[in-house]
């Protein structure tokens, strides 16, 4: 049995930081199922939110103003507190990842650059071009590097293990030789990001399968709010690739196919630099309405106007949209305007945590994407998440440095650890032998279709009853589904499969989560419950799991300065 | 297009004695890249392919390999690019294969870590952030973009024959820090790359420029640093302030 003091499971920002912080003190060890750079922090582009005031309309920006701007962008469902703790810790982390190499972008006196980012007051977004997720995560693993963090890579975390509320550690299975080991931690921190891949026509990285809050919720830790799914205005028609919100930063339009900047019909004021939700739901009922181009089969779209921007800023502030542009859709946009259309980006729910990443099972700590503090409520603004993953990804290894270091008693469960290693061999030779008949590519593309086509954009009670009946047919379905490839070294057919069952349930907890909340907040629009209902709907949604399915219960919403008001943009 | 015809090296060390090509049949569709024939495979016709992939957008480096002749990313190679029906998929040459199309990038990382592959300033920083200029910043804009993919390190007939080199991957991140207005190392990033494995084991072949999917050009990167390791044998300083 492998022992660490500390494991951090997942080597993307959140992950990196948290080992970080221990690594000093603490015996840590970071599994990732990939190489830490190829971690889905790396496709970040825009820029991450700090009130540095280095802008020149920008410098009476201050912590508090980004944090009224958090929270009105959550539509007040975001715990308060935790907002100010994020936005409070925001300088300073992206002062130390500047020190530790991290290549901003520059304004012409050589402080980090500054961008106007939705929903924000101010230009607040610092940004290294619009490559901002792959300078900070490179920067990261730099400084891990520097530090000897022991790194096992192209693990895949199985399982976590708990006994009697305490965590005792995880199984974990090596991609490359399939052998499936115990790990004993005092301490785990699960940062393996959000569940984008349960939806089609997803922005995310074909890793980010929700795996993490799988986990968690099998082990009977709730989770928080995840009815509340982003769908960024602006991904690239076809393969959905995001195309980051810099480019509307930068002054890019949106255009329907009459040329009309439409955006000023829904937000006059802040037009296309409303918060996501807001010109998301725009673009779409461009679409709906016959106003969009293309096949609406394919789901229609609008463009994304940069020409007037001129080449030069596009090739000095936004090279990669453009190299994306160029490379998945034949499209220069120094030239010609970019195919864009609604796509799910983010998961604003996930492991109920606090502003340390504690959770209700002692040693269990989440951060970054796969955690819900709560800091984006019910809809985030953009560079707010690489944000969350620097301030609690160091923020929860300072406490689990405290909790490791208050221990009486260590090394505790190895029997638990035993039984759940010989359980995880079973299921994974029971997966093998199966002879079932569902083709396990099918069901994951006819479960995220029924995501985002049924619990999508726009919600609506009937659809979404739809959609959860098929979720629970596919439940029934994935016990049936077929392993055609049977040996152990790099079986991409038993590794990505082995996810599927979490897969399902957590588009279970998200259509119930959405089905049961009967008001529109944030990202959670229904057409069938238009207003926001703070008498009876500010309140976080909790997921426990049962063998019947998820069972929910509500907590309250944190407010300290901001009282919620209706949300204009 | 017709329908494609793809052949893709086949090695699985636990049961192979030797490697082989399965072929493949492959119903084109309209914008499908190398990584979407992949899948399509491990999907409908062959569970037991392996490969690496992740962002599916050219920036996280994990499916670099050896496509119709070239080191290509899969993800970011549009088949319809290739204008052949015939696609010819393998893993980046002169690694050692860990399982079909999956190589074994130890000795890449191995090399990247020796540089010091991280800032380290001369003195303790500022309360602020460190000032650094637009145009200072602006000669690292093409170093920064690696991402780490191994496709130049595969490319390089220096790290065919020797197989201490460092590489042009290992090479430019030297020359990221050593080009960087905030770092402090500049005599020790020399030391530890002007050798016999090191900068003069280039031999400006181009190969690793030809196919880096960032556009990066290491290659003159590398020629600045021999220069800046000529300057200093010559006793005109370190560092870059010293030898412009």
């Amino acid at each position: 049995m492998i022992y660490h003091q500390v494991l951090v499971v997942g080597g993307g920002l959140a992950g990196l930081r948290a080992a970080i912080e221990t690594g000093d003190k603490l015996d840590v060890a970071v599994i990732s199922r990939v190489n830490p750079v190829r971690s889905h922090s790396v496709a970040a582009q825009g820029g991450i939110n700090g009130a540095l005031a280095n802008a020149e309309n920008g410098r009476d920006d201050t912590p508090e103003r980004h944090a009224f701007d958090t929270v009105k962008g959550s539509d007040y469902l975001a715990d308060q507190d935790a907002v100010e703790i994020m936005t409070h810790d925001a300088p300073i982390r992206i002062i130390e990842m500047e020190h530790w190499g991290c290549p901003f972008s520059r304004t012409p006196e050589g402080k980090i650059a500054q961008r106007p980012f939705g929903g924000a007051g101010y230009p607040r977004t610092c940004y290294a071009a619009d490559k901002t997720g792959h300078a900070l995560l490179h920067t990261m693993y730099e400084q891990a590097i520097r530090r000897g963090v022991q790194v096992y890579e192209e693990w895949q975390v199985q399982r976590l293990v708990l006994e009697n509320g305490k965590t005792r550690g995880v199984i974990a299975m090596n991609l490359i030789t399939g052998q499936l080991e115990a790990f004993q931690a005092e301490a785990v921190l699960l940062a393996t990001g959000g569940a984008g891949r349960v939806f089609a026509r997803s922005t995310n990285s074909l890793i980010v399968t929700g795996a993490g809050q799988a986990m968690a919720y099998k082990a009977g830790i709730p989770l928080k709010d995840m009815e509340f799914i982003q769908f960024h205005p602006t991904a690239l028609y076809g393969p959905s690739i995001l195309i980051s919100e810099a480019a509307r930063g930068e002054g890019g339009y949106l255009k329907n196919n009459r040329g009309e900047r439409f955006m000023e019909k829904y937000a006059p004021k802040a037009m296309e630099l409303s918060p996501r939700d807001i010109v998301a739901r725009s673009i779409q009922t461009e679409i709906n309405e016959g106003r969009g181009f293309g096949d609406p089969g394919a789901g229609g779209y609008v463009h994304l106007d940069l020409t007037h921007l001129g080449k030069e800023k596009i090739m000095e502030r936004l090279p990669a949209i453009r190299d994306i542009a160029m490379s998945f859709a034949g499209v220069d946009p120094i030239e010609k305007p970019i195919p864009i259309q609604p796509g799910m980006h983010y998961t604003m729910g996930g492991i109920d945590c606090n502003a340390d990443g504690e959770t209700v099972a002692e040693g269990f700590y989440a951060a970054g994407e796969v955690a819900c503090v709560s800091v984006h409520g019910a809809n985030r603004l953009g560079g707010n998440s690489l944000l969350e993953t620097i301030v609690f990804g160091q923020r929860s290894g300072a406490a689990m440095l405290r909790y490791v270091m208050g221990l009486d008693k260590t090394r505790q469960g190895t029997i638990a650890l035993e039984a759940a290693l010989r359980e995880e061999k079973e299921r994974v030779e029971e997966l093998l032998q199966r002879d079932g008949a569902e083709n396990p590519g099918r069901l994951h593309e006819e479960l995220r279709n029924t995501m985002f086509y049924k619990i999508g954009v726009f919600r609506q009670e009937e659809e979404m009853r739809e959609g959860l009946e098929k979720v629970r047919e596919l439940k029934d379905r994935v016990k049936k589904i077929h392993i055609a490839h049977k040996g152990r070294r790099y079986n991409l057919d038993l590794a990505r499969n082995l996810e599927l069952e979490g897969m399902v349930e957590m588009a279970e907890v998200i259509a119930l989560g959405a089905i049961t909340r009967k008001e529109s907040r944030g990202s959670h629009y229904r057409l069938d419950h238009r207003e926001r209902d703070d008498a009876n709907w500010l309140k976080h949604t909790l997921a426990y799991r049962t063998d019947d399915g998820p069972r929910l219960d509500y907590k309250p919403v944190t407010i300290t300065r901001y009282q919620p008001e209706a949300r204009r943009y | 297009m017709a329908d494609l015809d793809v052949k893709v090296f086949r090695f699985d060390p636990d049961t192979d004695d030797k490697p082989r090509y399965d072929t493949y049949q492959v119903t084109y569709r309209e914008g499908m890249t190398i990584l979407d024939v992949l899948f399509y495979i491990l999907e409908n016709l062959d569970g037991s392919l392996a490969f690496r992939y992740a962002c599916r957008e050219a920036i996280c480096g994990n499916c670099a390999m050896y496509v119709n002749g070239l080191q290509r990313l899969a993800c970011k190679t549009q088949v319809k690019d290739l204008k052949t029906t015939e696609l010819f998929i393998e893993p980046l040459p002169s690694l050692p294969v860990i399982k079909d199309l999956v190589v074994d990038l130890d000795s890449f990382f191995g090399k990247y870590v020796s540089i010091k592959p991280y800032l380290i300033p001369a003195e303790s920083p500022p309360e602020k952030e460190y000032y650094q200029s637009q145009s200072d910043r602006h000669v690292l804009n093409e170093a920064v973009d690696c991402i780490l993919c191994g496709a130049c390190y595969s490319s390089c007939p220096a790290v065919w024959t020797d197989e201490d080199y460092l590489g042009p991957a290992a090479l430019i991140k030297a020359f990221r820090f050593y080009a960087d207005s905030r770092d402090g190392a500049q005599k020790e990033r020399l030391d530890l790359v002007a050798h016999e494995h090191g900068l003069w084991r280039c031999h400006t072949v181009f190969n690793c420029v030809e196919v880096c999917p960032k556009g990066i050009d290491n290659t003159s990167a590398i020629q600045y640093l021999k220069k800046q390791a000529v300057g200093r044998a010559l006793g005109m300083g370190v560092g870059k302030r010293a030898a412009t």
